[in-house]
């Protein structure tokens, strides 16, 4: 099996990957998927953590793992905010690109 | 064996990542975000984590993306048109920032032990749990104890365990669990419902559709 | 008694306030309440002339211990003041019925008038200097109000304007000297508890005391048109003449002259000695001879008049002032040519009014000419006027600028000197308007027209006439005139009338001899009297001095206003805050990205301190 190391800087290299979508791509739908990429990252560190700790009882410390449920369900929960926004933002805007969103200038 | 099971889902996991980022369309970012998440799944039931894994792909790979999906195709959305010249500096920044993180990330690992996991150990685990169960003089055999009995993990038993709690002798509390902060999650998934209705409620005051308007479309 | 007092006081209040809020629309109404209402308070001083002293007050305002009070006080010098004050405003607002018959504004005339008789009533009634000082306050703004009766004219509206502002000055100087005086006296306001603290006074303080009273002369300067705020009385002719003969001629000009009285009766003329009471009298004695200069070449009638209310009032002042060295009895004298100067000057505005009405509003004297034929009775008593003013005995101005005299004699000879100077000058002036305006042919097709005056304004000049002519004498004098000795039985002839008759003929003679049979004034192109023509070029001066000083002022008040506030530190903020939004304003770029990336630069920071920079 693999080590923790390796699980973690897979998660990190996800994570890295995800920012980097964040912070290069225009269509804002795109920047959400990457986010959520960003946030299963996270997941998977928290459960390899929760893996290579085990317990007095030798399983695995399942308090990581429902931290992830609780993650996963945030999640859904923004994922469906998030969209009503883009979806409300492209009927007043028609458009989707965030270099077109700019009304917040100084 | 193992091993190899990891790279192989690993390299899975962040080439979907890469194609998430890199593809130009909007829909073919979906795919790739699902191959993603397929991965990750895999590496979570590599690391003995079932219900993870399983929640992922029907949470992430099922649900969220079908919301994406639809709402691609409910936007209509083309690829990325290059309207305006691509300001050079938010390339750089999105490129080095993350190279910076990975090399920040590389300077911690070593900090990290690199060992091999503790194999999981079954039968002792069995064991463990039917000595608590006796101390807490309970007469039947719990599903836990018995599933680890047979050699099986009941991870789903185990955060269910964790997550509600459970009581030792005298009904002492043992691990309090967290049956607050998922009447609060019940209580965000409401408000993300009522939210989301209250977004997408059209004004009704309002005159003429806008031009554009998925919604205004003229019907056949 | 303290109820009809209270009554005298309100009355015209609520009579402006009923024509006010009730009958403007209704002219004639408006009238014949505001002639109703002064009948009234006339009644009632009169009945109040024949009764005890009375006093009434209330508390007004309280803070801590100090306290404001309203409250009458009815001692000789108030009631004898009231009797003039209502007697004179009866006799104009009958007289004003007339002249103002046709006028559009009635109502408003008339509500001014009231309102002017309640403010007046309160500055002689008055217990304390600050009610005395608020009803000074109105008297001054119903003077604006009247003054400015015509304020369609340029000219009206500016000379109101012109009144108010220069009282201003003088009504400063008064507040302070009210203020420094209640330190000074025992920390109160009411005359009735002055007369201690006064007397207790130590030599030490007699500086101050000397500068609280010349700022309470301030005031007096301001409302009496002393020099060097004299200035505003002539323009104050713009306004109606019976205005002019209530207000800027009997009563309120002279408002100044009684409330230095007052001082005088209720903390003793002790306060006044030393360079108070010298720089009062002087001031008084330069205003007589200035404007007495002033009078000689004036062509307006009613501005000739106005001159010589200044030099009368100059006389008051002067008397006022001598008291200081010579004791009450000066002042009492001053008052004593109060109290007549404001019978025969009324009748003197009154009758040029009935003259100015007759003539078809014209007022330049050298327009009329031969009015004695036309509007005989009018004329007869002008002339009864006239001879008052000129102190022709035994008329009642005589008797009391002969006592005025005796004392500035006694105590000061150079203003006796001036004083005797002016003694010629008055009949001079006064013979020039007899001769040109009512004696020889019409100059002018107004005059030619000019018919007697109905007899609702000839009841009042004849009335008038007879008081400036019995006035004086100790049977009607005795009970109004506060406290005088003087009676013209006990007179007997020395110096000081010898001087006087001397003078009257002189300048008489001189003026009649001049002026008669002339249809312009011959001394015009006479540069001296040029400079009076132009009087001494005063208002040329005061108004470079004025634009002078406000260009400096706001020239100082400009650079601070432009460089100081607005440009370093309102200015220099807002510049400094603006800039510095410029600055921030490039980071709040609204773009999502960039956001992102000061974000994502944030968090590679905090990895790096708190990871490796520990």
């Amino acid at each position: 099996m693999a080590s923790l190391q390796e699980y973690l800087f897979v998660s990190g290299l996800l994570f890295a990957i995800g920012l980097a979508g964040v912070l290069v791509r225009r269509n804002i739908i795109v920047i959400f998927m990457c986010l959520e990429l960003m946030l299963s990252a996270a997941n998977l560190t928290l459960v390899a953590f929760s893996r290579f700790n085990t317990g007095p009882d030798g399983l695995p410390d399942y308090n990581g793992q429902v931290l992830v449920f609780f993650i996963i369900t945030v999640a859904a929960a923004e994922v469906a905010v998030g969209l009503a926004i883009i979806v409300a933002l492209y009927r007043a805007r028609q458009t989707v690109d965030v270099e077109d969103l700019t009304s917040m200038r100084g | 064996m193992e091993g190899l099971f990891f790279y192989a889902f690993s390299g899975f996991a962040v080439i979907g990542a890469l194609a998430l980022v890199a593809f130009k369309n909007p829909v073919s970012s979906a795919m790739s975000m699902v191959a993603s998440f397929l991965g990750l799944a895999a590496l979570f039931i590599s690391l003995n984590a079932y219900f993870v894994g399983i929640i992922q792909i029907l949470v992430y790979a099922g649900a969220i993306m079908v919301l994406f999906v639809f709402i691609i195709m409910l936007l209509d959305l083309k690829a990325e048109e290059r309207k305006t010249k691509y300001n050079p500096l938010f390339l750089v920044g999105g490129v080095f920032i993350p190279l910076v993180f990975l090399i920040q990330l590389c300077g911690i690992l070593p900090h990290v032990p690199n060992a091999e996991p503790e194999p999981l150990h079954l039968k002792e685990s069995a064991r463990y749990f039917y000595d608590q169960e006796k101390e807490a003089s309970k007469e039947e055999q719990s599903e836990i104890h018995k599933s680890l009995s047979k050699g099986d993990l009941p991870d789903v038993n185990l955060i269910g365990l964790t997550m509600f709690g459970h009581k030792g002798d005298n009904e002492t509390i043992k691990t309090p669990g967290y049956n607050f902060p998922l009447q609060i999650v019940g209580v965000l998934l409401l408000v993300a419902t009522v939210g989301v209705v209250a977004l997408s409620l059209r004004k009704k005051t309002t005159g003429e559709p806008e031009p554009g308007d998925p919604d205004s479309r003229p019907e056949p | 008694m303290e109820y009809l007092a209270w009554l005298l006081l309100l009355l015209p209040l609520l009579c402006a306030a009923a024509i006010q809020f009730g009958v403007k629309d209704s002219p004639a109404a408006a009238a014949n309440l505001s002639v109703a209402s002064v009948v009234g308070t006339f009644l009632i001083a009169v009945l109040l002339v024949f009764n005890s002293d009375f006093s009434s007050s209330f508390t007004w305002a309280t803070a801590g211990t100090f306290t404001i009070q309203i409250g009458i006080l009815g001692d000789q010098l108030a009631k004898g003041m009231m009797v003039v004050v209502t007697g004179v405003g009866m006799l104009v607002h009958i007289f004003s019925l007339g002249y103002m018959k046709d006028d559009e504004a009635k109502a408003r005339y008339f509500g001014g008038l009231s309102i002017f008789m309640f403010s007046m009533t309160g500055i002689v009634l008055a217990d304390n200097f600050i009610m005395m000082f608020i009803f000074w306050e109105l008297v001054g703004f119903s003077s604006y109000l009247l003054i400015g009766h015509w304020f369609e004219k340029k000219s009206a509206a500016e000379a109101a304007k012109k009144a108010f502002l220069v009282n201003r000055i003088g009504d400063f100087g008064f507040m302070i000297g009210i203020l420094m005086l209640w330190g000074i006296l025992g920390q109160t306001f009411l005359f009735a508890e002055m007369e201690a603290p006064a007397k207790a006074l130590p030599e030490s303080q007699a500086t101050i005391v000397g500068i609280a009273v010349l700022l309470i002369f301030c005031g007096a300067v301001g409302k009496s048109a002393q020099f060097p705020l004299h200035v505003w009385l002539p323009d104050a002719m713009e306004g109606p003449t019976p205005v002019s003969a209530l207000i800027h001629a009997a009563t309120m000009v002279a408002a100044g002259v009684y409330m230095l009285f007052r001082l005088q009766v209720a903390a003793g003329t002790s306060i006044f000695e030393g360079f108070a009471g010298t720089t009062i009298a002087w001031i008084g004695g330069i205003t007589t001879l200035l404007a007495a200069l002033m009078a000689t070449q004036q062509d307006d009638i009613k501005r000739v008049l106005a001159y010589s209310t200044l030099s009368q009032l100059g006389y008051m002042v002067m008397a006022v002032g001598l008291a200081g060295e010579a004791g009450i009895e000066a002042g009492q004298a001053g008052m004593f040519h109060l109290y007549t100067h404001a019978w025969f000057k009324a009748l003197l505005f009154l009758g040029s009014g009935a003259v100015i009405y007759a003539c078809h509003h014209e007022q330049n004297m050298w327009k009329m000419g031969g009015l004695f034929r036309r509007m005989p009775k009018t004329t007869m008593t002008f002339a009864v006027g006239t001879l008052a003013l000129m102190a022709a005995p035994p008329l009642s101005g005589f008797w009391s600028k002969e006592l005025i005299l005796a004392q500035a004699l006694e105590h000061n000879p150079p203003l006796f000197w001036i004083g005797a100077g002016v003694a010629v000058l008055t009949p001079f002036y006064m013979m020039r308007l007899f001769v040109v305006a009512f004696l020889g042919k019409p100059r002018d097709h107004g005059a030619e027209k000019a018919k007697e005056v109905p007899p609702v304004m000839l009841v009042p000049l004849i009335i008038l006439g007879v008081l400036a002519v019995v006035s004086a004498f100790s049977l009607i004098a005795s009970s109004i005139v506060p406290d005088n000795d003087f009676h013209a039985h006990g007179f007997h002839p020395n110096m000081v009338f010898w001087i006087s008759l001397g003078a009257l003929l002189l300048g008489a003679g001189g003026g009649f001899l001049l002026y008669h049979g002339r249809s312009s004034d011959p001394l015009a192109n006479n540069p001296l009297f040029k400079l009076f023509r132009n009087k001494f070029y005063l208002d040329e001066l005061y108004l470079k001095l004025v634009g002078l000083f406000q260009d400096t002022v706001a020239m100082a008040v400009h650079f601070l206003d432009e460089f100081l506030i607005n440009g370093m530190i309102v200015g220099g903020l807002a510049r400094s805050t603006a800039g510095l939004g410029n600055i921030f304003r490039r980071l709040q770029s609204g773009n999502l990205q960039g956001y992102a990336i000061l974000f994502g630069a944030g968090i590679l920071l905090v990895i790096y301190l708190t990871v490796f920079a520990r």
